[in-house]
């Protein structure tokens, strides 16, 4: 029994998988998304583990009535926002040309294999 | 304040069926190409990456996080806005790990990409299995919120009119998931987004408008009504070193349930490449941001103008802060918007959620699982179809049985089993070559159980004044939420299953699996007409 979502193919994909060019894609992808995951989950868990167990310091007023607790979830924001751009741009140069040349090489493949 | 001097239940029906008559003109002339499963469940993969974030900003923006959040900031200040912080972060994980890989392996539903490389029945079985469990406690939790909405803005108090409200709401449900399908359902969700955005970010200026546009003030002035507190993180959750770690495991639930939940990576099969799913992640993630600073304003800004004694004893307790800012800030007209919104809102997140189920049973449980994969010529729209019917009626049935139950927590239970069930298996099928089929069982079946027994041992459900069955006494589980405890057993049970696997799954299948994520090869397209 196959998923249906997975149509018929002639192409070795181990072979494909072993190409440098993939190997390089695989390579640009994981290195950047994973050190950048573990890199937000780990600020995320700071401020969480701040707001739950220093509130003291979170309550320090900075300017106003806006204390550090505030600044640092608006920074939740801001990093979140700044990453969701950084990953945007780097998929579209470094990711997308790379992921479209394999995608074509695969499809002139599959095109003399029928 | 009884609720029957705010605003005007007249004018906050005729707004509600304005939208409604709106929506539904859409939604018939979006169903005029419903024939094939692609279409039905996916929309024919025609939406554009704006589109489908916008709508995945209204299927994400439940009334539980509208008026929940609102309220929760205007009552416990600080607090209230971590818990938001939570939900958005979240998207990263959705946006870089799971998004574009998900669209790129996948056709319909979550349980495509976790059977890819697998053996399907036994796969598709758990996943479709843990997609019901969380599309329930979420369905659920969002129509026991609608019959106390009901008694906030219509002024009706009584069980039967607040049943028929129910039943009201979710016929209409059926009627739209029925007709429309996805893109039907696509529609409802963009025109509610757009509505409730737009709603909240007039509210956010008047109010900062009142406060000198100076953030500083606004703050001040809450502290001054609701006391210096507000402005501080632990007014909730650090009441004692419990409710401490009781919060950790929230945010943990939350951080990586969102790209676990079904009925949100559903949505990345309606545009018709990675890329577009990119961009979709990526609206979603502005105008969610975007809308959560809005609360932050909008829940301070009702602390300060409305004060929280008013906003408690008010029908509809700390889900009225909203309501109750917009009508000090607009009257009734004003209130009238936010409530067909509030209304809106709870009738496009309960569709995404029906659709999702429903293609869930009919295209894994029904043509997969039972037919073995050869449902027939149109036998599983058929019977997706049929699914959504029942679902509805379901939803109703449980939605007028819940009535005055306390069950918030079914939102933060439906994160949890999304993050302890879902996305082990997500991440382990997309990231790790070995992974094999006992591992995905062994964490799918071992995180739905450990979230779910936790729950069900713990105070929400027995053992104190608030709980669901008061006056009896079951728990032992100290927390409210499993996620610190079940997320780590999700992620351990599918190593350990796949280390202790004794068969290994074929080498080609995960090579092409790999290649077709990364590159978008032999990637659904979009159907065209």
């Amino acid at each position: 029994m196959s998923n249906d979502a997975r149509a018929a193919s002639r192409i070795d994909f181990e072979k494909v998988e072993a190409s440098p060019p993939f190997h390089d894609l695989k390579k640009r992808h994981r290195a950047f998304v994973w050190p950048l995951t573990g890199a937000f989950l780990v600020w995320y868990f700071a401020y969480v583990l701040l707001a739950s167990y220093a509130p003291d310091f979170m309550a320090t007023p900075v300017w106003g009535n806006i204390n550090i607790g505030l600044l640092l979830g608006l920074g939740q924001f801001v990093t979140t926002f700044a990453i969701t751009t950084w990953y945007v741009s780097f998929a579209n140069r470094r990711l997308d040309p790379l992921a479209a040349e394999i995608r074509a090489d695969l499809e002139a493949q599959e095109g003399v294999a029928r | 304040m009884n609720n029957t001097d705010i605003g005007s239940p007249i004018l906050n029906i005729s707004i509600f069926a304005a939208f409604v008559l709106v929506t539904l003109v859409v939604v018939l002339r979006a169903s005029r190409n419903n024939k094939t499963a692609a279409d039905y469940y996916a929309a024919g993969r025609s939406f554009t990456g704006p589109q489908n974030g916008t709508a995945i900003a209204g299927d994400y923006l439940s009334a539980a996080s509208f008026l929940g959040i609102c309220g929760a900031i205007a009552i416990n200040g600080y607090d209230g806005f971590l818990y938001s912080i939570g939900f958005l972060v979240a998207w990263l994980v959705a946006l870089l790990l799971v998004a574009e890989l998900m669209r790129n392996t996948g056709k319909f539903t979550m349980a495509d990409v976790l059977s890819f490389r697998l053996r399907q029945r036994p796969v598709r079985l758990a996943a479709a299995t843990t997609t019901l469990a969380v599309c329930f406690f979420y369905l659920l939790a969002q129509m026991a919120g609608a019959g106390g909405l009901v008694s906030l803005l219509l002024g009706i108090d009584d069980t039967v009119g607040q049943s028929i409200v129910v039943a009201v709401v979710g016929a209409l449900m059926i009627l739209y998931v029925l007709v429309g399908g996805m893109k039907g359902t696509t529609w409802v969700q963009i025109i509610k987004a757009v509505l409730l955005i737009a709603g909240a970010f007039v509210m956010t200026v008047w109010v900062l408008a009142l406060h000198g546009f100076n953030l500083s003030e606004l703050l001040g002035a809450a502290a001054s009504v609701a006391g210096e507190d507000v402005l501080n993180p632990g007014r909730q959750y650090g009441v004692s070193d419990i409710s401490r770690i009781d919060f950790v495991s929230l945010a943990l639930a939350l951080v990586l349930g969102t790209a676990g939940l079904p009925h949100v990576l559903m949505r990345f099969y309606t545009v018709p490449t990675a890329r577009e799913a990119r961009r979709s992640v990526v609206w979603a993630i502005w105008l969610i941001g975007a809308f959560y600073l809005f609360t932050l304003v909008l829940g301070y800004g009702a602390g300060a103008l409305i004060g929280a004694d008013t906003i408690t004893s008010a029908p509809g307790g700390v889900n009225s802060a909203a309501p109750l800012l917009a009508f000090e800030l607009g009257g009734p007209l004003l209130l009238g918007f936010i409530s067909a919104v509030a209304f809106a809102t709870i009738l496009a997140v309960v569709a995404g959620l029906t659709i999702t189920a429903a293609a869930s049973f009919s295209h894994d449980v029904y043509a997969s699982v039972i037919k073995k994969g050869n449902p027939g010529p149109g036998g599983e729209v058929k019977v997706a179809r049929i699914t959504v019917v029942v679902i509805g009626l379901l939803a109703i049935v449980g939605g007028i049985g819940v009535q005055g139950q306390n069950i918030a927590f079914l939102v933060a239970l439906a994160f949890a089993v999304a993050a302890s069930a879902n996305l082990p298996t997500i991440i382990y099928s997309l990231f790790w070559r070995r992974f094999t089929t006992q591992g995905a069982l062994w964490s799918m079946w071992g995180g739905l159980a450990a979230a779910i027994i936790l729950i069900a041992f713990s105070g929400v459900v027995s053992g104190s004044e608030t709980s669901m069955i008061p006056g009896v006494d079951f728990s032992w589980f100290p927390l409210n939420n499993p996620g610190i405890i079940s997320i780590p057993l999700g992620f351990l049970l599918g190593w350990l299953g796949t280390v202790l696997s004794s068969r290994k799954e074929d080498p080609a299948i995960a090579a092409e699996m790999e290649v077709r994520s990364l590159t978008g090869h032999g990637a659904e397209k979009a159907t065209s007409h």
